[in-house]
């Protein structure tokens, strides 16, 4: 079996006197979209910020393309090919859409023909590449922050509930544009609590609760089994009704 | 109209310059006209205003970045100023002759080194500031304000040693002194047009780092979200190091030109304008280049003003000033979104 592109061994994290990730397990194959799932507070964010060192693992490991990460600094993880879109976008409102984008190319030029794919994802972006991201609309926020860790081909992309808060119509284009991305061979790492969009696009699974990975499998298995859909993530709703 | 004009409107809107502080600062000067009631009078006040902004706007951009981008309340930026100060007076005791000589080439040489070594002196000193004093502290604002007010007091006191507790008098290079007549009522002193050009230099010259190069565009984007420029592979702290010596550098060259403007030296004298400093910074948006300088300019004419028609208010007149902007815009003239 080849070995995983990002692995989680056993990750604690704590902030400041709470105990958040208790020991996560979590293998990323190459070359494929992951979903994690969990009800809100389950520990999805944490994770992806203990991943890019944000926060920083207490106890356990993670290793990235063969290489321990754990202790690397934020800069460190983002250079060695990972790009991050935060579930509350953090675009930088005050550069225009462009800027934005010059930003995340790290090598300090946007390449013409990635440009061209990222409009035709987010058409939008185009019609306002000049102008100040601050007065984009959420969804168009949104469709920024994700096309900043697409300007640059990364090993591993991860993103945090990107249709959260949004219409209905912008989610189906958000859906059909990571089934580009996943088309064009990049590995997602992918938070959501929104089953059907999960479903439509991830590969694998895995399902959080209390700050442990609880379920990893296949995403078909998941589909196609109701009654463990149930137990899984209708767990929460039991405990939150 | 349809959505898709609607949405252009609405982005150009959110892009559009915020003029409102810039004529609330020209209505301000206009307002005075009638109040100071003489023309040339009004004239005189007002560019003697415009030279004292821009000098406090030199003083307090750095300030206003260093927060904006890390955080960090520096108490102790008004020492760079007397430094700065004290490091133009080490060229300009060798240099006298040059002060005194009526060509105006050695005149302008000697202020350029002035400035060119309080610069590099106070950029220096701002990098061990940071090394010593701010970097154990980030992110505790408390401690923040302790440490570097202590390393205010330090290094005052190592200023003391060095040069003594009394004022040092310095002269204007010759070509600098008297004034400039516009007709026959309004004279306008050389010095304060001067200080004038160098603080719009510097405007321009950061607007043009901050909006035309890579290390602006990653200043601006820390400013408002230092985290998210880490994730995207940047080492925030070099960035800010950078803009600390730079701010340093600027409060420097501040200090040289404050030092000219009131020919007197003192160990106290940076500790004096700090609390101008902070005003500026807080009314112009913690982290807004373009905020410090609309703010140091009201921060000035009100002062002149209102030193000249009422001096009793003037005492209170930029404390005023400051609680106005905040009950109108909380977050200053020109806040920045912190995402």
């Amino acid at each position: 079996m080849p070995e995983p592109l990002l692995s989680l061994d056993g990750v604690h994290t704590h902030i400041g006197r709470y105990h958040i990730l208790q020991g996560v397990d979590l293998a990323v194959p190459r070359g494929g979209f992951t979903v994690l799932l969990g009800r809100n507070g389950a520990g999805k964010t944490t994770t992806l910020r203990t991943i890019m060192g944000m926060w920083k693992a207490s106890k356990g490991s993670i290793r990235f393309a063969g290489n321990d990460v754990t202790a690397r600094p934020t800069p460190q993880i983002a250079s060695a090919g990972i790009a991050y879109v935060p579930e509350n976008m953090s675009i930088f409102a005050g550069l225009t859409v462009r800027e934005n984008l010059v930003l995340a190319a790290r090598s300090g030029e946007i390449d013409p023909k990635r440009l061209e794919w990222i409009f035709s994802l987010f058409p939008a972006l185009q019609r306002f590449f000049g102008l100040a991201a601050g007065a984009l609309s959420g969804g168009q926020k949104q469709m920024l922050s994700i096309a900043r860790a697409l300007i640059e081909p990364r090993e591993l992309i991860l993103v945090d509930e990107p249709t959260k808060g949004l219409a209905p119509a912008i989610v189906s284009n958000m859906i059909r544009a990571f089934r580009e991305v996943k088309n064009a061979g990049a590995t997602v790492l992918l938070v959501e609590q929104n089953f059907m969009a999960a479903r439509m696009l991830g590969d694998t699974v895995a399902v959080m609760d209390d700050g442990r990975i609880v379920h990893q499998g296949l995403m078909a298995e998941l589909a196609a089994d109701h009654a463990l859909q149930h137990r899984l993530l209708g767990l929460h709703l039991d405990k939150h009704q | 109209m349809t959505d898709r004009t609607a949405e252009k409107e609405e982005v150009r809107a959110g892009a559009a310059i915020d003029w409102t502080p810039i004529l609330l600062t020209v209505a301000v000067a206009l307002a005075a006209i009638p109040l100071v009631g003489s023309f040339s009078t009004w004239v005189t006040l007002t560019v003697a205003a415009l030279a004292m902004g821009m000098m406090i706007f030199i003083m307090a951009s750095g300030l206003t970045l260093v927060f904006g981008l890390m955080d960090v309340i520096n108490f102790g930026h008004g020492v760079f100023i007397s430094v700065g100060a004290y490091m133009g007076l080490l060229v300009l005791w060798p240099l006298a002759g040059w002060v005194d000589s009526s060509s105006v080439f050695l005149n302008v040489a000697v202020l350029l080194l002035c400035i060119a070594f309080a610069m590099a002196a106070t950029g220096l000193f701002g990098l061990a500031f940071e090394r010593v004093i701010v970097r154990p502290v980030y992110g505790q604002h408390l401690k923040q304000i302790l440490v570097t007010m202590g390393g205010l007091i330090v290094v005052e006191q190592l200023l003391y040693a060095f040069f003594g507790g009394n004022p040092i008098t310095i002269a204007l290079p010759q070509s600098f002194r008297g004034g400039l007549a516009f007709g026959p009522d309004i004279v306008v002193e050389r010095y304060r047009l001067i200080a004038v050009a160098v603080g719009v230099v510097v405007f321009l010259g950061m607007l043009l780092v901050l909006n035309r190069t890579r290390i602006g565009l990653l200043v601006r984007a820390g400013v408002e979200n230092a985290e998210m420029v880490e994730a995207l592979g940047y080492n925030i702290r070099r960035l800010f190091i950078g803009v600390f010596v730079a701010g340093s550098a600027l409060a420097g060259l501040g200090g040289v030109m404050w030092g000219f403007y009131q020919q007197t030296l003192t160990v106290g004298m940076g500790l004096q304008v700090l609390v101008l400093i902070f005003i500026v910074v807080i009314i112009g948006g913690l982290g807004s280049i373009g905020g410090c300088l609309i703010g140091s300019l009201l921060v000035a004419l009100i002062a002149n003003y209102t030193a000249f028609i009422e001096p009793k208010i003037a005492l209170v007149s930029n404390i005023g000033l400051m609680l106005a902007v905040l009950l109108w815009r909380p977050q200053g003239l020109y806040p920045v979104t912190k995402s």
